[in-house]
């Protein structure tokens, strides 16, 4: 027999359920860095990706269930190549796609009984650092226009306050990824919050540096031409969190050195060995 | 419960078939009318079509581990020469090309589709095509265009490629029905392609170098030039020059505007001692 229901309570229950889901994921992140905007998140899975191209100069990042974000990611593609393949590349914008998934999210938690657990991020890369957009979705299609990076799911917001203290503008990818990384790596410390999910491994505790098999890593860069979006992945990788240690290590003193350097690019760019020069920007 | 191929074709097919090319889309055109609905109005009345701009005449050739592709700039409509720089040689993906010779704005229509056709499947799938699959998509859609083809709307386009499995370069011919057919060592279409192939024929080796096969190609266009009145050769006075696309394991590299320029002036100016290109020795 049906019973009365408010309609607050059907949608704080709505909500309730979301938010269970997509925290008890591990969290996603996202960083401007001189040289474009970086994405850092722990996925142990080489194939289902939780960070994927959208177009030119748009990437999208996304945490919560993979089937949904899935699915979103895949109709983000298609608008995103409909739009380009109609007028002109140049008119597609993050901003739009941004504002496609929040309908489709709104409407999907209004109007059906199980709303969608994901949490995403649409970023686009512009002419300079300046011209960056990030925007960042809810489950209930609500959008917000973040500036210098953005955390999702897990614990996003103890990832976010890390972010925020290690946070500078103009950082080389080093420094960002280190960032990231000292980020995403808080909540561990913080509290012993990490509850396991379906396919993350070793929650929690003591989590040491994050291994690079253990990550998914991508860029948007801004100075290159047409796609922009690059995987980092294998000895690229490694050799960013070494020389993201070592320059952590020392603890250098000179702030002036930092951030200067950053134009390689892409996992198949040769290295030049460079040490990174810079400041740690290690939070804890 | 149907999968949805990733197809950006299929997916405008039933989203948006009025973005598609050609008749890809109209399979039943609404005007049952006999003659061509295409027509555009206009004193020719039937013969309107074949006034449109041609874009003409194509070469591509092997070398070893690329492929080197090259088109003329002329495109013409009827016994008009419609544009003198138009462009004919394209990139469709990282490791492959594609050229078009026949209605130019169909064509041009078709090279756009097909590149997002590649790229989109590339983001959707997380992997791009086998250089195989890219060849037999272009077919596929060719095919669709054949109601527009017998109207004379036809476009048949060459598509080369550089096949990361084997690390070779790879050749695709096409009729206006589909295909693809695979050409080897050497290939051209367009309206000047029986000159050009006579003369790749004499002047093409195995085992030449890049550099070599891409000057083997301006000269093929120079003869194609030389005896087909719709194709064009190097504009010196104009600086309008063969685009020439190289392909191997770097992936697609059309030569700048000097490097062009250079190959060509090479070739016309060996021409001034001799009108008719290198002599093959007849043993």
């Amino acid at each position: 027999m049906p019973f009365y229901v408010s309609p607050e309570q059907v949608m704080k229950d709505k909500a309730d359920y979301a938010r269970k889901g997509i925290a008890r994921g591990r969290s996603g992140v996202v960083i401007q860095y001189a040289g474009g905007i970086l994405f850092v998140a722990p996925n142990p899975s080489r194939a289902l990706h939780k960070i994927s191209e959208i177009y030119d100069r748009i990437a999208f990042a996304a945490v919560g269930r993979y089937n949904e974000y899935e699915n979103l990611r895949k109709a983000g593609v298609t608008y995103a190549d409909v739009t380009g393949y109609q007028y002109d590349r140049r008119d597609v914008t993050a901003r739009g796609i941004a504002n496609w998934y929040a309908q489709q999210l709104g409407t999907i938690f209004t109007e059906s009984n199980k709303p969608f657990e994901v949490e995403i991020i649409v970023a686009e890369a512009g002419e300079n650092i300046d011209a960056d957009q990030i925007y960042r979705i809810t489950f209930d299609g609500s959008v917000a226009d973040e500036h210098g990076f953005a955390a999702i799911g897990g614990q996003a917001d103890q990832v976010a306050t890390a972010l925020k203290e290690s946070y500078s503008p103009e950082m080389s990818l080093t420094e960002a990824l280190s960032a990231a990384l000292a980020a995403l790596s808080a909540p561990a410390g913080a509290s012993s919050a990490g509850t396991s999910s379906a396919g993350a491994s070793s929650n929690g505790g003591d989590r040491p540096d994050m291994a690079p098999s253990q990550l998914e890593v991508a860029i948007l860069d801004r100075t290159r031409s047409h796609r922009t979006f690059r995987r980092l992945a294998g000895a690229r990788l490694e050799e960013l969190l070494s020389e993201g240690r070592s320059a952590a290590a020392p603890s250098a003193e000179d702030p002036l050195a930092a951030g200067s350097d950053d134009t390689e690019i892409g996992p198949s760019a040769p290295s030049d060995g460079n040490p990174a020069p810079g400041t740690s920007t290690d939070p804890d | 419960m149907a999968p949805r191929i990733s197809s950006f074709t299929d997916f405008l097919a039933g989203y948006a078939p009025d973005l598609l090319p050609g008749s890809m889309a109209r399979r039943s055109p609404a005007t049952g009318a006999e003659g061509a609905p295409w027509a555009p109005p206009g004193p020719s009345g039937h013969g309107g079509l074949t006034d449109l701009p041609h874009a003409t005449t194509i070469v591509a050739a092997t070398f070893d581990g690329g492929v080197v592709m090259a088109g003329d700039r002329r495109s013409t409509a009827g016994n008009m020469i419609a544009k003198k720089d138009v462009e004919k040689v394209f990139r469709s993906d990282e490791f492959s090309a594609i050229a078009i010779a026949g209605t130019a704005s169909v064509g041009l229509e078709f090279v756009r589709l097909f590149a997002v056709e590649l790229e989109h499947y590339e983001k959707m799938e997380g992997r791009s095509l086998s250089l195989e699959g890219k060849a037999n998509r272009l077919a596929t859609m060719i095919r669709g265009n054949i109601a527009a083809a017998m109207q004379g709307l036809a476009v048949v386009p060459l598509f080369a490629g550089y096949d990361e499995d084997t690390s070779k370069g790879r050749i695709f011919s096409y009729d206006v029905a589909g295909g693809p057919y695979e050409e080897y060592r050497f290939h051209s279409i367009g309206s000047g392609s029986v000159f050009a192939r006579g003369s790749l024929k004499k002047l093409y080796q195995d085992g030449m170098s890049a550099q070599d096969v891409v000057k083997v190609c301006v000269q093929a266009l120079y003869d194609a030039a030389d005896d087909d009145s719709a194709t064009g050769g190097p504009d010196l006075s104009r600086q309008i020059f063969p685009i020439v696309a190289v392909l191997d394991g770097d992936g697609f590299n059309r030569l700048s505007d000097s490097e062009a320029a250079n190959v060509a002036r090479a070739v016309v100016e060996e021409r001034l001692q001799s009108p008719d290109g290198p002599k093959a020795p007849v043993e």
